[in-house]
């Protein structure tokens, strides 16, 4: 075990990156992501990898397609605004099934909203955010910690499946510092038959397009995209349960939002009402599996989120409306406090 | 005591919270203090967290008023131009981080250099990846250097791991510390150690300067 540092989550995330092997990385600053840039800016120099600030988001995620087009492991990051005018280019991406992490350090919105922490980019997340049928990994740490991992998985699951995938945090996650273990083993090089590096004059060209000029082509292209969407599904959910064997209410919460409801459930606990967790690690592919196991034992169900409800559809959905639903939330940039979703759960116990 | 106390170094380095102590630190020590925010980079986690507080020990705060709102405009009042024409004020300056933090003080650093009473401490915590190792610190202070004008005249070893950090994590620090220290010239003037630290410290690391607020506004990062 290396020792410990202590880092900012954006640090944590281009560190992480970099002992990934990823050599490039473009991108335009905005709070409150800015430091994973800055900190490429220094990083990237010293090591023979390339750091470039571009003219704009639009430009950065074009690099990345080029780059991940060339079968290199490559990133850029954003903060919600900059996220939308990548949009166009994750959905060409997706459409061209190339892997590239994406880093959402989320602030309030719409348009330009706050520089303040916000998880109201889920529905652009988890339903892909750009046009056409697709969806990206989307990863969402609680720690810096997990900001450093989920960096290495994202990176993995992208190159596994060719899926984009999107590290979707927020601006406490952003900007918080914790003590992280960077003893990190970099996620193993998968061989890219299929990415642009030049023939040689050894072999056909290789194309990498989301373009088909014939749409039963087309379709199979999607057909075959969503297969991987299932297997993504199957093979790699990730969540933690937290105090769930004999909870009679279940708290729903990812990111900043599941911390603080740790402690709202500890002091419920604490009062004897039985609640627990479930915290999706994947937004995308959602943990739907434990949430329907957890609806025939627990009588309601809590999402807390810093959005208007987003993901307490998705809550919904996974339960098929079998319990119902409440949502504890603040948006603006403000965090729900323990005191807030603790009170939510003791109106949730006497329902 | 110089007049006005300057912390600069690397983002992340704990420049805010060793301003906040020693503000107060020195108003409890009788001083007229006023606390000066020059931060104009940071988005969260700022002085202005501990407004109330400095304002309930007579320190007078002067800050953006930008910080903690929801937007980042790097914009400083007029107020800040006291410390230049208030010699019986004494003053702690927390300066933003890194060469970019720092340009900021470029427009004050000519008075300031000029009346000659001052201490420009570079924080330098052992823990931070970047500036670890002397040439990373070397690096960042130079930058800094550069972007303000002002000379360092002094280190204060702020070497921690947040919730996780020990003694041994600070007497690990405190030898980097000095080889920092060296390189640059400058004594380290104080060592900052969270308070409950201090008595397994005080016979092993001189000039300890305990910690005793943590400021951090943050809901529940605490699990």
């Amino acid at each position: 075990m290396s020792e410990k540092v202590l880092m900012k989550g954006n640090e944590a995330i281009a560190e992480a990156a970099i002992l990934c092997g990823c050599r490039h990385y473009y991108g335009y600053p905005i709070t409150p992501q800015t430091e994973v840039a800055a900190y490429m800016a220094k990083r990237m120099p010293k090591i023979g990898g390339v750091f470039l600030q571009a003219e704009s988001e639009i430009a950065a995620i074009n690099m990345v397609i080029g780059t991940a087009a060339a079968g290199c492991r490559v990133m850029t990051s954003s903060s919600s605004p900059g996220i939308s005018l990548k949009s166009e280019g994750l959905s060409y991406m997706a459409g061209c099934d190339l892997p590239a992490l994406v880093v959402n350090v989320q602030r309030g919105g719409p348009g330009l909203g706050g520089i303040q922490p916000s998880q109201s980019d889920y529905f652009q997340a988890t339903r892909g955010g750009g046009h056409g049928d697709y969806h990206m990994i989307v990863l969402a740490p609680a720690s810096v910690q997990e900001m450093a991992d989920m960096t290495v998985k994202g990176f993995e699951l992208a190159d596994k499946y060719r899926i984009p995938c999107m590290l979707l945090a927020d601006g406490t996650m952003g900007q918080m510092m914790e003590p992280v273990s960077l003893d990190i083993t970099a996620p193993e090089k998968i061989e890219k038959p299929w990415a642009v590096t030049g023939t040689g004059c050894k072999r056909a060209h290789n194309v990498v397009n989301s373009l088909s000029l014939n749409p039963e082509e087309l379709e199979n292209w999607n057909m075959e995209r969503f297969e991987r969407y299932k297997k993504l599904a199957e093979e790699e959910t990730l969540y933690e349960e937290y105090c769930m064997d004999d909870a009679e209410i279940c708290v729903v919460a990812f990111g900043i939002a599941a911390r603080v409801s740790k402690n709202a459930i500890d002091a419920a606990r604490a009062k004897g009402v039985k609640v627990g967790m479930v915290r999706p690690i994947t937004l995308y592919p959602f943990p739907k599996a434990p949430l329907l196991k957890a609806a025939e034992h627990c009588k309601s169900f809590i999402s807390v989120e810093l959005s208007m409800g987003q993901m307490i559809e998705d809550v919904e959905l996974a339960i098929r409306c079998k319990r119902p639903v409440t949502l504890c939330n603040r948006t603006g940039g403000l965090i729900p406090t323990p005191e807030q979703v603790l009170d939510s759960i003791l109106k949730a116990n006497e329902m | 005591m110089k007049r006005v106390i300057l912390f600069a170094g690397h983002y992340g380095s704990g420049k805010t919270n060793i301003a906040v102590n020693y503000a107060l630190h020195m108003a409890k020590a009788g001083l007229p203090t006023a606390f000066l925010d020059i931060d104009i980079v940071n988005p969260y986690y700022r002085a202005k967290d501990s407004e109330e507080l400095l304002a309930q020990n007579g320190i007078e705060f002067i800050s953006s008023e930008y910080a903690n709102s929801n937007v980042d405009v790097p914009a400083l009042p007029d107020e800040i131009y006291a410390v230049l024409d208030r010699p019986e004020q004494y003053y702690v300056l927390d300066v933003g981080g890194d060469d970019r933090g720092a340009l900021a003080l470029g427009r004050l650093s000519p008075g300031i250099a000029e009346e000659n009473n001052f201490e420009m401490l570079f924080v330098y915590n052992a823990s931070r990846p970047l500036t670890s190792d002397t040439e990373g610190a070397l690096e960042v202070a130079d930058e800094i250097l550069a972007a303000c004008h002002l000379p360092f005249t002094g280190i204060v070893n702020n070497t921690n791991i947040g919730k996780e950090t020990t003694a041994e994590t600070v007497i690990a620090g405190y030898e980097k510390a000095k080889a920092v220290a060296d390189a640059m010239g400058l004594p380290i003037v104080m060592n900052t150690v969270r308070a409950d630290l201090v008595p397994a410290l005080e016979e092993k690391i001189p000039d300890l300067f305990p910690l005793t607020l943590q400021n951090k506004r943050l809901y529940g990062a605490q699990s």
